[in-house]
């Protein structure tokens, strides 16, 4: 309820000043620009060379929702991402937070190279930020993502690109060991419930090491590797 | 929220004459790696012409005590004379993995003091520091947000052999904060090539706990960019 009249006072206030200095300038603002009713294409392109990526989760919300938090544990939800690339949970979380404006998944991995266009229409434009994420299947834990970013002040046609880190879901340990990574590389095991990394938190991932760079027991090789950023991302104000 | 913060701030410009205006603001600066330990974080607001490092030039001889060992000191006193203003150690003592430490509110007032600088030693690390160069602080209220990364300071060998070595000049690695290195390390690299301070290859440790190339270990201590988020509060 206070989070609900936060959001609202300044709304207020600004719509106002916002017409004002319409006025006062240039005076060709159609309805379309101002519509709270917008739609977003988002196009998310695989940049490393050997590191599928699980099928997009695409969330439109308002400020306040966050899939993730730095230096914070991961939710279950998002360690069955990080983990197995299963975006079911958090889909479902997210439809239920009430900041939620608009989601999707993606329908199929995306390979290195290959890109994925999800669309998610809005209803309260001027708030919209949107998160994406998406495994990196040929590792322990490790995720891309785009976390709350604010696309409330792009104009109809305008479109935005950002690169994405990947993060470390501090889940599961990084053994790359066989029968840990659910990706072609391995095609071993996605979730588990057991929390067996480091440390028990969400950070930039510190990257994959593989056997071709001295850890024995791993199932990856040099190819796996990667560097930031692990995707490119354009979102384009349709409407 | 921002909407209403800039618009507001459209309003006193065009309602007040220019003045100018001190500026308010406090800085949080967060370790996004899992297993590197920062040194005392220097936070710093200074003139144009002051920096505590620049990429592609040589370190002063107090970015090398930094950055080799993590003392402070020599940067503040850069500081000082510059008439700077600083908060050191807003963490009191190491920044741990994932955790993060606020500065107090710094208020420039009428100073020159517009850029905002930030470093601290990476632990373990021959000579790694993460940095922040001359960012421009802004004047509208608001929250920014900046992802920074780990610079080498190209003063020391990247050897990778832990020895207690922290004074500038002397070989070696100070610690491993989180105590999970190895030892009996035989050396994982020569002098620098380039002596300039540079975006910080990374380490490359190894799986040996007792000898090997490096005392560090590859599936603790290697990182990737960004290294730690700066977020400015501007009130």
């Amino acid at each position: 309820m206070i989070r609900l009249n936060m959001q609202k006072t300044p709304y207020r206030i600004g719509l106002p000043l916002l017409m004002m200095a319409t006025m006062l300038t240039a005076c060709h603002h159609d309805d379309k620009e101002n519509s709270e009713n917008r739609t977003f294409s988002i196009t998310v392109t695989n940049l490393t060379a050997n590191q599928p990526l699980s099928p997009l989760t695409a969330i439109a919300h308002t400020s306040g929702y966050h899939a993730f938090v730095d230096g914070e544990a991961a939710s279950v939800a998002l360690e069955l991402i990080a983990e197995g690339g299963d975006n079911g949970a958090l889909l479902t979380e997210a439809k239920a937070a009430s900041q939620h404006l608009d989601s999707k998944s993606g329908t199929a991995p995306i390979g290195p190279g290959a890109s994925d266009t999800i669309e998610l229409s809005v209803t309260h434009g001027s708030k919209a930020h949107i998160s994406l994420l998406s495994m990196l299947v040929n590792t322990n834990d490790a995720f891309t993502a785009s976390n709350a970013y604010s696309v409330s002040d792009l104009a109809v046609h305008e479109s935005r690109t950002i690169n994405l880190s990947v993060w470390d879901a501090g889940t599961e340990a990084n053994s790359e060991a066989a029968g840990t990574i659910p990706g072609p590389a391995d095609q071993g095991e996605g979730y588990n419930a057991t929390r067996n990394d480091i440390v028990n938190f969400v950070g930039i991932h510190r990257g994959v090491i593989s056997a071709d760079d001295g850890l024995a027991t791993s199932v990856l090789d040099e190819s796996h590797r990667f560097l930031n950023p692990a995707a490119k991302v354009t979102i384009k104000r349709i409407d | 929220m921002k909407k209403f913060v800039l618009s507001t701030a459209a309003l006193s410009f065009a309602l007040v004459s220019l003045q100018a205006q001190a500026t308010q603001f406090t800085v949080d600066v967060q370790n996004l790696t899992q297993g590197i330990y920062f040194t005392p974080l220097l936070v710093a607001a200074h003139n144009a012409d002051t920096h505590l490092f620049k990429a592609g030039m040589k370190a002063s001889d107090a970015l090398q005590a930094m950055a080799e060992g993590g003392a402070l000191t020599g940067l503040e006193a850069d500081l000082d004379t510059a008439s700077g203003q600083y908060s050191a150690n807003p963490a009191g003592g190491l920044l741990a993995p994932g955790q993060s430490a606020t500065t107090t509110s710094i208020d420039t007032g009428t100073s020159n003091n517009q850029y905002l600088s930030v470093v601290a030693m990476m632990l373990p690390t021959n000579d790694g520091f993460i940095g922040l160069d001359s960012y421009p602080i802004p004047t509208t209220p608001g929250t920014y947000t900046i992802n920074i990364n780990g610079y080498d300071a190209g003063t020391e060998a990247n050897d990778e052999i832990i020895n207690g070595g922290g004074t500038p000049g002397v070989a070696g690695i100070p610690v491993a904060p989180g105590g999970d290195n190895g030892t009996g390390a035989t050396g994982a690299a020569n002098a620098d090539t380039n002596t300039h301070v540079h975006i910080h290859r990374g380490v490359l440790g190894d799986t040996n706990a007792t000898g090997g190339m490096s005392d560090l270990d590859s599936r603790i201590h290697r990182w990737l960019n960004p290294v730690a988020r700066v977020t400015i509060t501007v009130k």
